[in-house]
């Protein structure tokens, strides 16, 4: 297949979609389908053909819609209607009263002008929600595809690489590393064979943006990652996927195969002389291996222990060999980026942080869901005008970013602008998008001690300062909580943060303080409230003195 | 050489056949211990030791080493479980929205903790770290169904549904 070929097929499924009268959308995608979104679709299915409307009207399953909470959600792509809570009645009503009388469902639509749907912008989740993820024929007709037609056949891999590297593109898996960087350190370096891995081990509980990508438009992530196989020479492609996304795994399973079927993967792609193959690791529950060195090392199926940096993986990954690794967000930012130019891509965000970032809004906020927003937009903003502030009733406290190996933004900081450098000021960090908001009804204490659990049941114990400190901090924060704690406790609880921040190996333990850290820097009050007096431990001087210096 | 289906395992159990075909498309190689460990979960539904020195000697790997994988990662399960799974989900998004309280009401009324299976082994009562439907917080997956915005009454209710519903073979 040639790129003529491609737009050919491209304009080909635009007329059959536009022949069609009526495009009914269901949500597919783990949230809605957990509340039975499935079901909805067959007596939509159901309906169309009791009126005898198959022609003109499709029903289509797809990808998140974004307002998660809401589910299961259908749209009308002809006139933008959202529906949600749709049960089996509504999605009867939908047909008879919306399809065949032309008369809205007032009771179950939703209001899309409101902020959630008009502050955002979508360049990663632009086909989320409006193409079916099972069909690569839909992807070809929203241009899919045709980036990577375009690298092959036209542009040499250093140009490639420098046009990453211009849109300003930094790694969405939380570092924020310029991924134009990394592709070009991996294309330098010297190996027979090179990889390029895809993380899709989206372990931060909270967070489930990756999740949407691969299930609502997973051929994205593929062109991406052809795209990178192009630019840095390498042939073998793996995607790294947790265990507990079955949804996800079975359609990258599909796509895969769909691709292959229509020379998008494997040999001799687009009719160049590149050869690319992907083929899937299904992850095993373990935190850790969100670590690129640990995740490389469950690849090669083994336990996920991270490795000492240097050598980066770019340098030495997997079987030794040169490895890029990304996140599944950057991958899906690759296509659009090649397709509209840098300059486009760099035109949105901030100077240093471009591009748009995908947040999963989940706690105590009204709207939960999927959002994404360009980079640099105030937390204000996020939080209250998209999420629609906090359930009646409660206040504003905090917004957790970037999960277990992040922090928390009170409210006095909300008006930071969210990008990378702005975060880590406030001891937080971008992380890969989960956003918890807590309200007055959260115990910050608590919640500290909630991270602190995770990152000691997660840790995989092959350095002591992660192992042992992970459970001496958590110790002192039962303390705290149970009221059993002093002042002194509580210099000590800085002392091991700090200890475990600078001598853990991997990004786990060298992160898994910054909960306690951000909790102490701005609610430290809710410590102090639990200590006692240290007037009660007069009879054990030593223990005062010893933490005094 | 790797095992070829014509030999029979030796309890005469037909599964190991399936087992023999994932490790055959795998090439017997070490590097897909993990994949195979999946398989073998899937169709044995735990992983007894017996299976796991039947892995070892497939794929030519010390079995310190298959223990040792079998053991790090959560997903796989060393014992069985009960009859039905309640499994809550301890997200972020889910603790905030009390998944806490859930979980001490359940323990309470059914005296047994997470992490253990009750007396009658009837439930076994398990975290998640997260499922992802964070929209639904707090989540609940009960043998395979996800159940959202639980609260602790409505949660003691659903598990003694499922209790007294047979469980779904799963084919």
């Amino acid at each position: 297949m040639t790129l003529e070929d491609l737009q050919e097929l491209s304009e080909k499924e635009q007329l059959r979609q536009a022949e069609k009268k009526h495009r009914i959308l269901y949500c597919s995608a783990a949230g809605c389908a957990s509340c039975g979104s499935d079901k909805i679709g067959a007596v939509l299915k159901a309906k169309i053909k009791e009126h005898g409307l198959e022609k003109e009207c499709e029903v289509v399953g797809t990808g998140c819609l974004g307002l998660c909470g809401e589910g299961p959600l259908v749209k009308l792509q002809s006139d933008q209607t959202l529906y949600q809570n749709v049960d089996v009645q509504a999605a009867e009503q939908i047909i008879e009263s919306h399809i065949v009388k032309n008369l809205p469902v007032t009771a179950k639509k939703v209001d899309t002008t409101q902020p959630f749907f008009i502050s955002q912008t979508k360049i990663v989740l632009e086909n989320c929600g409006e193409i079916n993820s099972e069909s690569i024929d839909e992807y070809i007709g929203v241009r899919g595809y045709e980036a990577l037609a375009k690298v092959v056949n036209e542009m040499q891999p250093a140009e490639v690489i420098e046009e990453i590297r211009k849109s300003g593109l930094r790694g969405r898996g939380g570092a924020g590393y310029s991924t134009g960087l990394k592709w070009g350190i991996v294309s330098k370096a010297h190996g027979e064979q090179k990889y390029v891995v895809c993380n899709a081990d989206e372990g931060d509980p909270g967070a489930f943006m990756d999740r949407s990508v691969l299930e609502g438009d997973p051929h994205r992530v593929l062109e991406g990652m052809a795209i990178a196989g192009y630019a840095v020479g390498a042939t073998q492609g793996y995607v790294y996927c947790r265990a507990e996304y079955p949804l996800a795994i079975e359609r990258l399973k599909l796509a895969i195969k769909l691709a292959e079927k229509m020379g998008m993967l494997g040999n001799r792609i687009l009719e160049s002389q590149f050869n690319f193959r992907i083929d899937i690791r299904i992850g095993a529950g373990a935190f850790v291996c969100g670590e690129e060195t640990a995740l490389l090392q469950s690849i090669e199926g083994k336990r996920g222990n991270p490795k000492p940096r240097p050598p980066y993986p770019s340098e030495k990954g997997l079987w030794g060999m040169p490895t890029l690794i990304n996140n599944v967000e950057t991958f899906a930012n690759i296509a659009p980026i090649i397709r509209n130019g840098s300059e486009w891509f760099a035109g949105i965000g901030t100077e240093k942080s471009k591009g748009t970032k995908v947040f999963a809004l989940a706690g105590n906020i009204r709207n939960t869901g999927l959002i994404e927003v360009p980079m640099g937009i105030p937390l204000r903003k996020i939080i209250f005008d998209i999420g629609g502030g906090t359930p009646e009733g409660t206040e504003f406290k905090a917004a957790q970013t970037g999960g277990p190996s992040g922090g928390c933004i009170p409210k006095d900081h909300l008006d930071l602008p969210v990008d990378y450098e702005s975060l880590s000021k406030v001891g937080s960090i971008m992380g890969s998008g989960g956003m918890i908001v807590m309200d007055s009804t959260s115990k910050m204490v608590d919640v500290a001690k909630f991270f602190m659990q995770f990152c000691m049941d997660e840790s995989c114990g092959k350095c002591i300062p992660c192992r042992v400190g992970t459970r001496h901090i958590y110790g002192l924060l039962d303390k705290i909580s149970k009221k059993k704690a002093t002042q002194d406790d509580m210099v000590l609880l800085q002392e091991l943060c700090t200890m475990v921040k600078e001598t853990s190996l991997c990004g786990l333990g060298q992160s898994a303080p910054n909960p306690v850290l951000s909790t102490l820097r701005f609610f430290r009050n809710e410590y102090e409230e639990l200590l006692q007096p240290v007037e009660i431990y007069q009879g054990e001087p030593g223990v005062v003195a010893d933490f005094e210096k | 050489m790797i095992q070829t289906e014509k030999q029979q395992h030796p309890s005469g159990d037909n599964r190991f056949k399936l087992l023999d075909r994932a490790i055959t498309k795998h090439q017997a190689r070490g590097d897909a211990l993990i994949e195979v460990l999946h398989v073998a979960q899937g169709i044995f539904g735990f992983l007894e030791n017996d299976l796991l020195i039947y892995v070892a000697h497939a794929l030519k790997l010390p079995l310190s080493k298959v223990y040792g994988v079998a053991t790090f990662y959560h997903f796989f399960n060393l014992k069985p479980n009960g009859e039905h799974t309640f499994v809550l989900c301890m997200g972020t998004a889910c603790y905030v929205k009390g998944a806490e309280r859930i979980q001490s009401a359940l323990e309470e009324h059914h005296q047994c903790k997470f992490g253990q299976t009750t007396k009658d082994n009837k439930v076994s009562f398990i975290t998640a770290r997260c499922v992802g439907s964070c929209g639904l917080a707090p989540v609940a997956v009960l043998d395979n169904a996800v159940v959202g915005k639980l609260t602790p009454d409505e949660s003691i209710k659903k598990v003694e549904q499922l209790k007294n519903t047979l469980r779904e073979v799963v084919s």
